[in-house]
């Protein structure tokens, strides 16, 4: 068991490395100049241009630079914005946990939805082909409209829930609902097909001739045996979140690191961007490493061949 | 998010039998969706931009069939107009994803040994921002705009591409009648050209019809949060960013261009699983 853990765990520092790598790249790599670059399109006096030159060493050779840039990471220095004339990371942590929350949520619906959705219509053929409709057309339905026509339907009509803000569980369900379901019809398109496919395995004949029943054999039984691929695309899906984030949050008018990404863009806050893109490449990366060693412990026959 | 493509199969438990009537309502939606990108006014004559106060705000009905908006406009009009936009934006993305995506994992499906090592970890890197993350890098980098726009969902999509050809490469390479191309003394190029290529496309026309219309929501979904078309274009998502201004008291804003993104987008996931199914059934395991 260790050996698996070792390799996925360097593989996640070489990945890492590599974005990272790639972030410089494109920092130096783009046409310009990359003062310019980093503070936006505004002048700036030759005192300041200096001193920007001076904090980010680009004085210096480029292998310096991209060691230097290597060590700040590794000690949490995501860099200066100079819009917002702060260090980036104090900025990303003040409006992480309004993101990292809806993420949860809308996990949580994902995850929830997809049980629902197809542990019941499993092998199945009418109950699964009305479920089957009914995922294509939400997996076809972008989450800011789908956000669009919760928001007008149950705030605004219904008054059940706020219309904007962040303040605790009544403003997550809407946001959550709209982030998740689209993540949740893609992973129970994938769990009913694992799922009939198992049904179909001799162990189910056995567990029925021993008079399990129905929803006892597909909850303890089949739904491990097919649990595999969808959490394998867990990694995946917590990506789509993650992006999805930004637009939810813009629909609700939630604040968050996918606001602050906008107004960065829309400021041309290069550091400020690029910090919370590296960020969320670590996130992405690391929860991806996590979801291919939880296979392992659902799997044992993966095991088997992760060690071989 | 939007830019994701759905990674179910169907199986061939589906009947087969009779005609397919999902399908064909896929191809007359995408009919009319067509005729409407190549010649809008033919649907709608009106003027897709022109204000008229006088007729603000009307909701759905005899006057105007899906409603006219804050300036008077037809929101039916607005909508044919603007499916250009969100549909050239998408297929255009999907395009520079493949040109780029398709060689980069011949190439790295053709290496073994260190060389493979690096070039899965290059995807594993590619895919490491998710995909509009990525996007908004990008737009960042290029400023807001069309131009922008089609980079950003291209370069998003290159992973999903190149991750699917280097699979197939290498499932290609290792067969038996690569290995004789070799023994009879062709060179790499001309084994990757010749018999690698054309043998990796065939899995390539459902994964990118699903993708169109994961890029097309992509592409609405960055014009939505003002990333990609600006108004006055009626580009979809453009038309859903005004909407939500209006939302309490105009709900026809934004219900109708969703619905024609969504509707649009049902058709070409319907078209690109009947093509996935297709294969499938072609080549038992």
């Amino acid at each position: 068991m260790l050996r698996p853990v070792v390799l996925r765990v360097l593989s996640l520092v070489v990945v890492l490395w590599g974005t990272v790598t790639l972030a410089f790249l494109a920092i130096h790599a783009i046409p310009g100049d990359p003062v310019q670059l980093l503070i936006g399109p505004r002048d700036i006096g030759p005192e300041a241009r200096a001193r920007i030159v001076a904090e980010w060493g680009l004085d210096r050779p480029l292998p310096v630079q991209y060691l230097d840039y290597l060590w700040g990471l590794l000690q949490g220095d995501l860099g200066y914005s100079y819009v917002r004339k702060r260090p980036v990371a104090d900025i990303i942590a003040a409006q992480l946990w309004p993101t990292v929350e809806l993420a949860l949520a809308g996990l949580l619906v994902a995850v929830g939805a997809a049980l629902l959705s197809a542990v019941p219509t499993a092998g199945r053929r009418r109950a699964g082909s009305v479920a089957r409709t009914a995922e294509l057309v939400i997996v076809s339905t972008p989450e800011f409209w789908l956000g669009l026509v919760l928001l007008f339907v149950f705030s605004f009509t219904l008054s059940w829930f706020p219309v904007a803000g962040a303040d605790g569980f009544r403003a997550l369900v809407l946001p959550a609902l709209a982030l998740g379901l689209g993540t949740a019809a893609m992973l129970a398109q994938l769990l009913r097909e694992g799922m009939a496919d198992a049904l179909d395995e001799p162990f189910v004949l056995t567990a029925r001739a021993r008079g399990i029943g129905d929803g006892r054999l597909r909850v303890r039984h089949v739904l491990r045996n097919a649990a595999v691929a969808p959490v394998a695309m867990a990694g995946f899906a917590f990506g789509n979140l993650l992006g999805g984030a930004v637009i939810v949050e813009q629909v609700f008018g939630r604040p968050g690191v996918g606001r602050i990404a906008l107004q960065a863009i829309e400021a041309r806050d290069v550091p400020t961007l690029l910090g919370i893109a590296l960020l969320a490449a670590f996130a992405f990366v690391v929860v991806t490493t996590v979801v291919e060693l939880t296979t392992l412990l659902i799997d044992p026959r993966l095991r088997a061949r992760a060690v071989s | 998010m939007a830019l994701t493509l759905g990674q179910a199969r169907p199986r061939n438990r589906e009947r087969t039998d009779g005609p397919d009537l999902g399908l064909l309502a896929a191809v007359l939606v995408l009919g009319v969706t067509a005729l409407a990108v190549v010649w809008p006014a033919l649907l709608a004559p009106a003027d897709p931009i022109q204000a008229d106060p006088a007729r603000a705000l009307i909701p759905p009905g005899p006057e105007a069939l899906l409603g006219t908006d804050q300036l008077g406009r037809d929101i039916l009009t607005r909508i044919v107009h603007g499916a250009r936009y969100s549909l050239l934006a998408g297929l255009a993305s999907t395009a520079l994803g493949l040109v780029i995506g398709v060689p980069l994992g011949v190439l790295t499906g053709m290496l073994d040994g260190v060389g493979n090592e690096v070039g899965l970890r290059l995807i594993d890197v590619l895919s490491a921002f998710p995909g509009i993350l990525l996007a908004l890098v990008v737009i960042a980098i290029t400023g807001p705009g069309p131009v922008g726009l089609v980079l950003a969902l291209g370069s998003a999509l290159v992973p999903t591409f190149t991750r699917l050809v280097r699979a197939e490469t290498r499932r290609v390479h290792r067969s038996a009648y690569v290995e004789q191309a070799r023994t009879m003394g062709l060179g790499p190029l001309r084994i990757a050209w010749r018999h690698v290529l054309p043998n990796t496309l065939r899995a390539l026309p459902a994964i990118a019809t699903i993708a169109i219309a994961g890029a097309i929501l992509g592409a609405a979904s960055l014009s939505f949060i003002g990333l990609g078309a600006q108004p006055p274009s009626p580009e979809w998502g453009a038309l859903l960013a005004e909407g939500r201004n209006h939302l309490r008291t105009a709900w026809w804003l934004s219900v109708f261009p969703g619905l024609a993104l969504a509707v649009v987008a049902v058709a070409i996931n319907t078209v690109g699983r009947r093509l996935q199914r297709r294969l499938d059934r072609k080549a038992p395991e």
